[in-house]
């Protein structure tokens, strides 16, 4: 490069900007970027025009005005008296909460279907081809509002519990009760508790932590630590020695004793359902409008990751099994232990983008009453306050919070399982 | 600003509307008909039959307001709303006016730049319970599961109801009549709450609706009626005595059979012949010619006709008058004088 | 010893395999009861499809298909069989599945919105069956976004006409220019200077807004040849609807979905960061809050004055909607061209648009068919979302449905018509899109 003479210096002509290859990505950028702009701008001054002459005004003000109305599933204190913020926030929480239930029964299910599609047993096969399409071609709105019918029409009231002559019971013990207003089970009660700390003081976001959660999440992770210290031992003494010692009674013993005593120390109890006036009091509430959701999303999303497993098995070239096969593998270690380990690496991505529209699906909730961000930020309270700019910008960034960290972590656990290429 | 006019390639498919206008009379004339917002199907009030035509106590008075502005009442595009796109359709003239069980309040109306021009039906949130529960009053509800239908009014007036009255219960958000009502039916909830004419309705739809009682209390006030665009006084002085004339001619005698001999020549009460036009100039005042009333009720008939054909004791709705009858028989149906 | 050993010296007759391996059992026994694990399964599928089709066929079948009513439903079941349980009444369903077909489209002019989709399918055999089909039909594709509103919409064939027009003029300026960018903003200006001439039209500052402007064409429609009757966009409902918002998504967000693709594979800094923004933004939201932006904020976000109606907007969100998503699928189908296709194209000299438009599209497009069918797909069912902005698709029609007293309390049957037709609708283009995924894979290999 060095003994190449420079091109004899041309001036700079305006016709260049088009012509020259040099600038001509320059010029077409410096236009972009203005036009883009003046779009944005555009957008930003008809916006202020039309507010005006609604009269209205971009404020976020109301937010911290009463909300007014009641949310049934609430993981934290709330009220109808406090605020809209609040109420926002307790709805967001609901979301992530069906968004992960969802995303993790998806899971389960769409793997055990993926692999039951390629079951050797043709009637499963059909069975589970019939399920996929099924699914796969009907709106998913169609079938959140059909399990909620059905939850709603086939299972019993909670009056069919009651009286000398009930034709129902409650089930597992007398401590789950299967009603069309949702699914009671024992709640987990401590009758020395620790007591809670709340976060964030009296504000909208004021969040209670229970501290015998934290403590038993803190015992079980350092029991986890010392199984682990156990294992690598264990694998250390057989590397010298060529002989494993039996350790599984000790991991057991870690993971569980520690734990045990704990709990037994917090005066651990179940709280279970009872009937009580019109509804079962006590337990923990699971309301059908959650239950039908995250039935609807598992079974929908289910059905296109039960496609993406069966891809990624047949990617798997059939010499794998085969090898692995020839090695006395059975069929299922040959499943789990050969083929799932590198399709995994085929399905990670398009899982990611289905757990994706899983979260976003969960928006559908409205149709069933459940109240997540979407029902309660981006409808009751855009409906009382009627401030339509604030409360959707907001609910469309929320959403797309959620789904860049979505995003981000599952891209994280892809670049761990992904193959190193050399 | 001069009226801009914008021609292009989807250009068939578009409609200006006369939001930048306040001359909304205009508008309508020029387009040639009374854009219309109602519910998306509510038992009695509004929904469309096989055939498309949409029918109901509410898309009653946006025909009789097409007749008089008009002169047609079939000149009326239906437009359906739901709670959340009501206000903004007529904010930014998709819509010409809201004939949709809208609650007069006093935030809609001044904060969300609304003109109520009058109320067609006052209603109220009460509740119904299967008889089997031996429910009689609303404050025994203490812990039962209450189905709403969302978006609206009901589940504030709810919330302060039983905050009041300090007892909890188990609130069933819902979208839509229907499936509240299929909810209900299911004993999914020990409640239906909502307006009391919805109530009605939704009860008269059942198999057996002796089974089901609706509670004595009436937890608020639920002034339903037509709104319009803030700031076009015209337009609301039309829609409002629209509404009122149809009132009147209830209280007049004015039926849709005997409108058209009353308005043949000058008749011995003053105020008819005022309304319908054979004598002065009221027509004029509102922009309009002078048989814009007579059109009106011609339409579906007076206030009491298009109570009864629509959501009348005869029909499956069944509702009485109550509140709803003339203020001559003790309801609050009350027009100001033609005068 | 000789004598001692036994030589054959004929073959043994073939036998026949033991029946158990052979016929119907056999098949039995390699499918269904291979091992007591799976037989214990087949039977417990067994017994949950019977219990399923049992309880499903009874109530399908035995029920009331004439009734103008629910009560007359209800009437006629208790009289037939005793009572009203587990009996469909699919009365409405024949009272109203013209409704649910075409919504409040004037009946007398069905045959447009069907003459719309047969030629829409030859508008797209050509394209999805290339193999099998005349090119010649590529000038009914070519025709069909200007004829299609115009079938749908109404008005005067002069409008069409004037559009595609436009188009020409544009293509024939391109080209008369050679020079790359020149030729494309000149080609662009005079379109659009065409269009005003066209339509002929006070020529305002605002005309960015015209590419969707108002009005019927400046050739009085009163007196134009092939006048078709107007019918207003707020007429169109149910499944028509569903599929005209699916239809004009894809067919909008395909060129656009093209740009967003080459911009976020473009190595200019800007472009791309806009490209990746947008497509990243839409596709972060979920589409229900797309449109709620489409039925309240739109109207907001356009200079005072503009008002669209409602379908117009859904459709222009939809169409954004799934420009994300078509960006995505073309860029899959740009990754999966081999880099020498783009080295070939360089080294013969061609620039980068016409390198686009001769080698890489026409290639990664092909490959991308599959992606866009499914893209189609998912929007097609996304499309009964609208419902919940009070749009009356099939779903929100049977609210209205239920709205009314002789069918207030049905609800199983018109879920399940909306959700059959959705399925056959859906399942039909999933497989064609299986179909082309295996004939590209033998293609390639």
């Amino acid at each position: 490069m060095a003994t190449m003479t420079d091109p004899p210096r041309e001036s700079f002509r305006l016709s260049m900007l088009i012509y020259d290859t040099r600038y001509r990505s320059l010029t077409i950028q410096v236009i972009a970027l203005f036009a883009f702009m003046l779009l944005v701008a555009w957008i930003i001054s008809n916006t202020v025009q039309n507010l005006a002459s609604l009269g209205k005004e971009v404020e976020f003000g109301f937010f911290s005005e009463p909300a007014s109305y009641d949310i049934n599933q609430r993981l934290l204190d709330y009220t109808s008296r406090d605020t809209h913020l609040r109420a926002s926030f307790m709805g967001l929480l609901n979301t992530l909460v069906v968004a992960v239930l969802g995303c993790i029964t998806a899971t389960i299910i769409g793997v055990l279907v993926g692999v039951a599609r390629l079951s050797r047993n043709w009637l499963i096969a059909r069975i589970m081809t019939v399920y996929v399409e099924m699914f796969r071609n009907v709106p998913v709105l169609l079938w959140i509002v059909f399990a909620m019918a059905i939850l709603i029409e086939s299972l019993p009231s909670p009056r069919a519990f009651r009286g000398e002559n009930a034709t129902q019971s409650l089930i597992l013990n007398d401590s789950v009760a299967i009603t069309n207003r949702g699914v009671y089970v024992p709640e987990a009660l401590f009758s020395r508790s620790l007591g809670d700390v709340r976060l964030f003081g009296e504000s909208s976001l004021r969040f209670d932590v229970s501290l015998d959660l934290v403590a038993i999440i803190a015992v079980l992770a350092a029991s986890f630590f010392v199984f682990r210290r156990i294992r690598i031992w264990a694998e250390r003494v057989q590397n010298e020695t060529g002989n494993r010692p039996t350790t599984w009674h000790f991991q057991v013993a870690v993971l569980v004793v520690p734990t045990f005593i704990l709990l037994a120390a917090l005066g651990f109890h179940l709280g279970k359902p009872e009937l009580k006036g019109f509804n079962f009091a006590g337990g923990t509430h699971l309301r059908n409008s959650l239950i039908a959701l995250w039935i609807a999303l598992s079974l929908y999303t289910a059905a296109f990751i039960a496609e993406i497993v069966r891809g990624g098995i047949l990617a798997i070239s059939k010499g794998q099994t085969e090898a692995a096969g020839s090695l006395g593998l059975r069929p299922n270690r040959i499943m789990s232990l050969v083929i799932l380990p590198q399709a995994l690496r085929v399905i990670i991505p398009p899982l990611i983008s289905n757990y994706l529209n899983l979260t976003k699906n969960s928006s559908l909730a409205i149709a069933v009453g459940y109240l997540d961000i979407t029902g309660t930020l981006g409808g009751i309270t855009l409906n009382q306050t009627g401030r339509e700019l604030e409360c959707l910008l907001l609910l469309m960034l929320i959403y797309l919070c959620i789904s860049l960290t979505i995003s981000v972590f599952m891209n994280i656990y892809n670049k761990r399982v992904a193959l190193v290429e050399r | 600003m001069q009226k801009s006019v914008f021609y292009g390639a989807l250009a068939a498919a578009v409609v200006i509307g006369g939001a930048a206008g306040a001359a909304t009379l205009d508008d309508v004339k020029a387009r040639g008909n009374l854009n219309c917002g109602v519910s998306t199907g509510l038992v009695g009030f509004a929904s469309p039959d096989a055939s498309g035509n949409w029918e109901g106590f509410d898309v009653a008075v946006c025909r009789a307001v097409a007749a008089a502005v008009l002169g047609d009442p079939q000149a009326v595009e239906f437009i359906p709303t739901t709670g959340k796109t009501r206000f903004t359709a007529l904010a930014s003239g998709e819509v010409d006016m809201l004939a949709r069980n809208t609650t007069w309040t006093f935030s809609r109306d001044t904060d969300l730049k609304l003109d109520f021009i009058g109320v067609n039906y006052y209603d109220g949130q009460g509740f119904m319970v299967p008889k089997a529960l031996g429910v009689t009053s609303a404050k025994d509800l203490d812990g039962a599961t209450v189905c709403i239908q969302t978006g609206t009014t009901t589940e504030l007036n709810l919330a302060d109801f039983f905050r009041v009255n300090n007892i909890s219960y188990e609130p069933v958000p819902i979208e839509t009549n229907a499936e509240a009502q299929q909810q209900y039916l299911a004993e999914a909830c020990d409640v239906y709450t909502t307006d009391a004419s919805g109530l009605a309705a939704t009860r008269a739809s059942f198999e057996s609706p002796g089974d089901h009682v609706i509670l004595p209390e009436i937890i608020s006030k639920e002034p339903l009626g037509p709104v319009v665009r803030h700031g076009d006084n015209e337009w609301g002085d039309i829609v409002r005595w629209t509404l009122n004339a149809l009132i009147s001619a209830e209280e007049l005698g004015i039926t849709s059979a005997n409108v058209g001999e009353l308005s043949g020549g000058p008749t011995n009460n003053p105020e008819i012949n005022r309304l319908l036009g054979t004598e002065g100039t009221l027509g004029d005042m509102i922009g309009l010619d002078s048989e814009w009333a007579q059109r009106a009720i011609m339409a579906e008939g007076n206030y009491g006709e298009i109570f009864e054909k629509n959501i009348g004791e005869n029909t499956p709705v069944g509702l009485a008058r109550g509140l709803n009858a003339q203020y001559t028989e003790g309801g609050l149906i009350y027009s100001p004088p033609f005068r | 010893m000789s004598d001692t050993s036994f030589v054959r010296t004929e073959m043994l007759a073939e036998q026949d395999p033991p029946p158990t391996s052979v016929g119907v059992i056999g098949w039995l026994r390699a499918n269904l009861f291979p091992n007591w694990w799976n037989a214990i399964l087949t039977v417990l599928c067994l017994a949950a499809i019977w219990y399923v089709l049992s309880g499903l066929l009874g109530w399908t079948l035995r029920s009331v298909w004439t009734a103008g009513s629910l009560s007359e439903c209800r009437e006629v079941m208790i009289e037939t069989w005793g009572s009203t349980h587990g009996h469909a009444c699919w009365g409405v369903i024949n009272d109203r599945w013209l409704q649910l077909l075409f919504g409040f489209y004037p009946p007398e002019l069905y045959y447009r919105p069907i003459l719309a989709l047969l030629l829409l399918i030859a508008a797209l055999a050509p394209v999805l069956f290339a193999d099998k089909v005349s090119p010649r039909l590529l000038y009914v594709t070519a025709a069909y976004p200007f004829l299609m509103p115009w079938l749908m919409w109404g008005g005067s064939i002069w409008t069409p006409v004037g559009v595609a027009a436009g188009f020409v003029v544009a293509y024939l300026v391109g080209r008369a220019l050679r020079g790359a960018v020149a030729g494309l903003v000149l080609g662009i200006l005079s379109a659009i200077i065409w269009w005003m001439v066209w339509f002929g039209f006070p020529v305002q500052t605002e005309v960015l807004a015209a590419g969707l402007g108002e009005g019927l064409a400046a050739i009085s429609p009163d007196t134009a040849p092939f006048l078709l009757e107007t019918v207003e966009s707020r007429k169109f409902g149910g499944f028509m609807l569903s599929v005209m918002i699916g239809v004009v998504a894809i067919g909008c967000s395909l060129p656009l979905g093209i740009l967003l693709a080459l911009g976020r594979q473009s190595n200019m800094l800007i472009v791309k960061a806009i490209c990746v923004g947008f497509i990243e933004f839409i596709r972060g939201v979920p589409l229900i809050t797309l449109l709620f932006v489409a039925s309240t904020l739109l109207n907001i976000f356009l200079p005072p004055g503009t008002n669209f109606d409602i379908i117009l907007r859904v459709m222009i969100m939809v169409t954004l909607f799934a420009a994300a998503y078509m960006a995505e699928v073309i860029r899959g189908g740009l990754a999966g061209l081999p880099t020498g296709q783009y080295e070939g194209a360089d080294s013969l000299g061609l620039n980068y648009w016409q390198a686009q438009r001769l080698i890489i599209m026409p290639q990664a497009l092909k490959i991308s068919i599959p992606g866009i069918v499914s893209t189609f797909i998912g929007i097609f069912k996304d499309t009964t979302l609208v419902s919940i902005i009070a749009l009356l698709d099939p779903l929100g029609l049977s609210n209205s449905i239920r709205a009314d007293t002789d069918w207030n309390g049905i609800y199983w049957e018109l879920f399940a018509f909306i959700a059959l037709l959705f399925f056959i609708a859906c399942f039909g283009m999933s497989r064609y899109s299986m179909y082309l995924e295996r004939k590209l894979k033998t293609e390639n290999d």
